[in-house]
């Protein structure tokens, strides 16, 4: 299997000894080609994942989604944005600018932060240090602030509503979020996301295989916890359109708006990326134990194994949101305090059971 | 039915109503038609239904006085007349003794004068569009007499100091149109919610008093636009009855298959709609795509697809399409597997039995009250079908089932409508085979005059019994016009629904209502 850190540490070397650069300059250069990269593929997912919406949820619907701008619609993205970035931004009267401007910053930091931690390939995770989960979590919590000044901010009742919504039903659903992760870091021993990846290694190494039963439980419940902490359908409550308009981003045009509709998809992205990560083995290829087929298997690059179950868990997140209504706000925190969050509490006890007597498989 | 009114004196009024109610049995208050009658003063004439026998008998009340009429207000035996007697107020500027909230409801709150009345100023001057903004009082008068019989006027707030007020509407995804909800909210709890109507009120009955009979056509295509051909029926019929034009069976048929297709086409945009406003945005689709087919059966015969002018004095436009049958056949085993699909895709989701099951219930005794028709009163188990009680048509003589639930939640109210569906291809299978031949139209004289009285014909629309009131007197057109809303009693009986419910109920509640605004603003 290719390892992508051939090439980091090549660059690396070139710098600091063919060029002589010191220490400063030479990490100066390589953290801003990292973050240009970072962006660009921000960039590029956000408009990859658009166009795959509104084809998925056109075929769904017996439509045909976006066909004109260019051959099968696929530049309908590209002249949105293009529309996007032309929009006047204005303010609301009495709106609070500062709040007003900072929040989808906010929510942009957030989704980014979380973006960072995608391992793409064997050694080619930009974030990645022994607390690596933990802060993962840590940084997705700051998205939350984004969207409550969002509301708050915007001087208009349904934003406000909406706010208080969005508030409340992503700190609940980061508990069992969270205790998802916790129960995956219980079988590979690390918080360290490249370590758990390398703890999937090995024939049938993935996470929902080697962790069997309450492997499988904490995957659904974190897809599930996932989607409502992106805000995705039936968990899309704060934006609720036939409710609350368009609920907390109500009030921005132009990029602010754009800014907020980048960071859903690319949230889904994240919880698709984080879940395919830790529980499905990340950029790993299945391995079966028989060597013929596990080699042919590592002949496939990590990257598109990485992107391959990440797109298969954002399609099946798709399909979930196209074919549900929408929760209300009682039964949506009922589901996460009632059911998700003890079960999940148990889950862990289960797994750690699980884990101290060996009955995973090695 | 033509109308042989009851007068009551004003000062036994409210007893008499009263006896009228509790002793016969009167309990469902159909409407209450405002009317300037002239010399004799202003007045209402109440229509009543008893719901055992379906005997249905009109009470009128007049007062004299111009300048300062007041009728005694009966809001307190039939919770309908609440927003009722706002809209004759509005109109009329009678004042109901007793009633909590005498605001208009139409009209814009500094409105002057009261323009049904005849001898309203008309001319342009008078009536010149306003460019201000509405300055909405936010208290209302209660009426009622002193001692020495004046009227005085008692002052409320409609809101406290701590309110959050939150208006759904007028411009609103969910509330299908222009209707304003002034919502007040405790958090996510609704408080109280009053409505405002009469964003796109077009006066349409006063219109008609100018018309001609076959003018006043055009217009009842554009009240509540799901049953277009509903509303022309009950027009046409109750034209029809006063003059005594006889149809044939060819007529009748046509009718009775075109009202069904109609109320196909209602139901499959309330599945829609219902989808859409939860948040399901794929069964939304599916119920517009079969829709489109429905349409299309119509066009054929009728030439449009949401305004269709089909009906006229007499008889229909045109007769149908020679593909008619054959498509219609076709139409109705394309839909019944359909059926199964909504099933599928909707109807037995889990999330969506959670938001519609026990949510907004409305008691028997409420719908009544209320006078909430249609699929919004069987879903409490009121058997209130026009076709069954009223039949006319060839509805007394095909077979289907008055399809009635007993909890009167959401989800009873979703589920009369699929089920309507379903008889309603039942009807039109057991007609489409044996339209007999004959004439389409009987010839009427080129200016039609209706002999002198009062009639009160209805028909059961797609969401409520659709009435109409005619008081000719032998002209060529209407002295006063009325038409029954299907959608005003539903919108009335929000705030008892809504009580102590979320935002999000409001909207499950009113998906489920199905009202269509024109059809309540007229």
């Amino acid at each position: 299997m290719f390892d992508f850190s051939i090439v980091t540490t090549w660059f690396d070397s070139l710098l600091r000894e063919t060029l002589g650069l010191g220490d400063f300059l030479s990490i100066l250069i390589e953290c801003v080609l990292v973050g240009v990269f970072i962006l660009a593929a921000y960039a590029m997912l956000a408009i990859v994942l658009i166009f795959m919406e509104r084809k998925v949820c056109a075929y769904f619907q017996c439509r045909l989604g976006p066909m004109r701008v260019g051959p099968w619609g696929v530049f309908q993205v590209f002249a949105d944005v293009l529309k996007m970035l032309q929009k006047e931004i204005f303010f609301v009267d009495k709106a609070d600018k500062l709040l007003y401007l900072v929040a989808p910053f906010l929510v942009l930091i957030a989704s980014v932060g979380t973006f960072s931690f995608m391992p793409w390939n064997k050694g080619a995770g930009i974030l990645d240090f022994n607390v690596g989960i933990f802060l993962l979590t840590a940084i997705s919590s700051i998205g939350v602030v984004g969207v409550f000044l969002a509301g708050w901010g915007s001087n208009n009742k349904y934003s406000v509503v909406s706010a208080m919504r969005g508030a409340v039903q992503m700190i609940s659903y980061e508990m069992s979020l969270c205790l998802c992760l916790i129960t995956a870091v219980v079988l590979t021993g690390t918080m360290q996301i490249s370590g758990i990846v390398e703890a999937q290694s090995g024939p049938f190494g993935w996470l929902v295989f080697q962790g069997h039963i309450p492997a499988i439980i904490a995957f659904i419940v974190f897809l599930v916890a996932g989607n409502a902490e992106a805000n995705r359908g039936p968990f899309d409550l704060p934006e609720a359109e036939s409710e609350l308009t368009a609920g907390y981003h109500t009030e921005y045009s132009g990029m602010g708006f754009g800014f907020f509709y980048l960071a859903e998809y690319l949230n889904m992205f994240v919880i698709a990326g984080v879940a395919t990560t830790v529980f499905l083995g990340g950029w790993m290829p299945i391995h079966i134990g028989v060597a013929g087929v596990d080699s042919f298997m590592d002949c496939i690059p990590g990257i598109v194994w990485f992107l391959g179950k990440a797109f298969l868990l954002v399609w099946v997140l798709l399909w979930i949101r196209w074919s549900f209504p929408r929760l209300r706000i009682d039964q949506i925190l009922k589901l996460e305090w009632k059911y998700l969050m003890p079960l999940s509490l148990i889950n862990l006890v289960l797994m750690t059971v699980i884990v101290a007597l060996g009955w995973y498989i090695k | 039915m033509k109308l042989e009114n009851i007068q009551f004196e004003l000062n036994v009024f409210a007893a008499e109503m009263a006896k009228l109610k509790n002793e016969k049995h009167f309990d469902f208050l159909v409407t209450i038609v405002g009317e300037d009658f002239g010399e004799e003063g202003l007045g209402c004439i109440y229509i009543l239904e008893n719901t055992k026998t379906h005997e249905r008998m009109s009470v009128k009340a007049v007062n004299a006085d111009r300048n300062e009429p007041y009728i005694p207000t009966v809001m307190h035996l039939w919770k309908s007349a609440e927003i009722l007697e706002r809209e004759v107020y509005d109109f009329f500027g009678i004042k109901f003794l007793g009633h909590k909230d005498m605001r208009r409801i139409y009209l814009r709150s500094d409105f002057e004068g009261y323009p049904f009345r005849k001898d309203y100023d008309m001319s342009a001057d008078n009536n010149r569009y306003v460019l201000t903004d509405d300055p909405e009082p936010d208290y209302t008068f209660e009426y009622n007499l002193d001692k020495d019989g004046r009227l005085v006027a008692t002052k409320r707030p409609l809101f406290g100091d701590e309110d959050y007020v939150i208006n759904i509407g007028p411009q609103h995804p969910a509330t299908h149109g222009v209707l304003r909800l002034q919502t007040v909210l405790d958090g996510e709890t609704i408080k109280k919610i009053y409505p405002h109507c009469g964003y796109i009120h077009r006066g349409i009955e006063k219109m008609c008093e100018s018309y001609t009979y076959p003018q006043t056509l055009a217009l009842t295509d554009r009240m509540d636009y799901l049953s277009a051909m509903m509303n022309r029926h009950a027009l046409c019929s109750v034209i029809e009855e006063a003059m005594g034009v006889e149809i044939t069976d060819r007529i009748k048929y046509i009718r009775t298959i075109m009202d069904e297709l109609q109320r196909l086409d209602s139901h499959l945009l309330f599945y829609g709609c219902c989808a859409q406003d939860l948040g399901a945005l794929t069964a939304f689709i599916y119920g517009m795509r079969d829709r489109e087919q429905v349409l299309n059966v119509m066009e054929e015969t009728t030439g449009g697809r949401l305004i269709q002018n089909y009906y006229r004095i007499g008889g229909c436009q045109a007769d149908i399409d020679p593909n008619f049958v054959q498509n219609v056949k076709k139409l109705c085993a394309y839909m019944k597997p359909m059926f199964k699909e909504y099933r599928d895709i909707f109807t037995g989701n889990v999330i969506l039995q959670n938001r519609f099951k026990n949510v907004g219930r409305l008691s028997m005794e409420d719908a009544i009250s209320y006078g909430c028709t249609g699929g919004t009163g069987r879903a409490a188990g009121w058997h209130n079908d026009v076709r069954k009680n009223h039949p006319y048509d060839m509805y007394g003589k095909v077979d289907f089932d008055e399809i009635t639930y007993q909890n009167g939640d959401c989800f009873d109210r979703y589920m009369v409508r699929m089920d309507e569906m379903e008889q309603s291809i039942r009807i039109i299978e057991q007609l489409i085979d044996n339209i007999p031949a004959g004439d389409f139209y009987i010839k009427q004289k080129p200016i039609i005059r209706v002999p002198e009285g009062q009639w009160y014909t209805s028909c059961e629309g797609s969401r409520g019994e659709i009435g109409v009131y005619l008081d000719s007197k032998g002209d060529k057109s209407p002295y006063r016009l009325k038409f029954r809303p299907m959608g005003l009693p539903l919108v009335s009986a929000l705030d008892d629904l809504l009580r102590g419910e979320k935002i999000a109920d409001l909207i499950a509640v009113g998906a489920t209502l199905d009202y269509v605004i024109p059809d309540i603003d007229r």
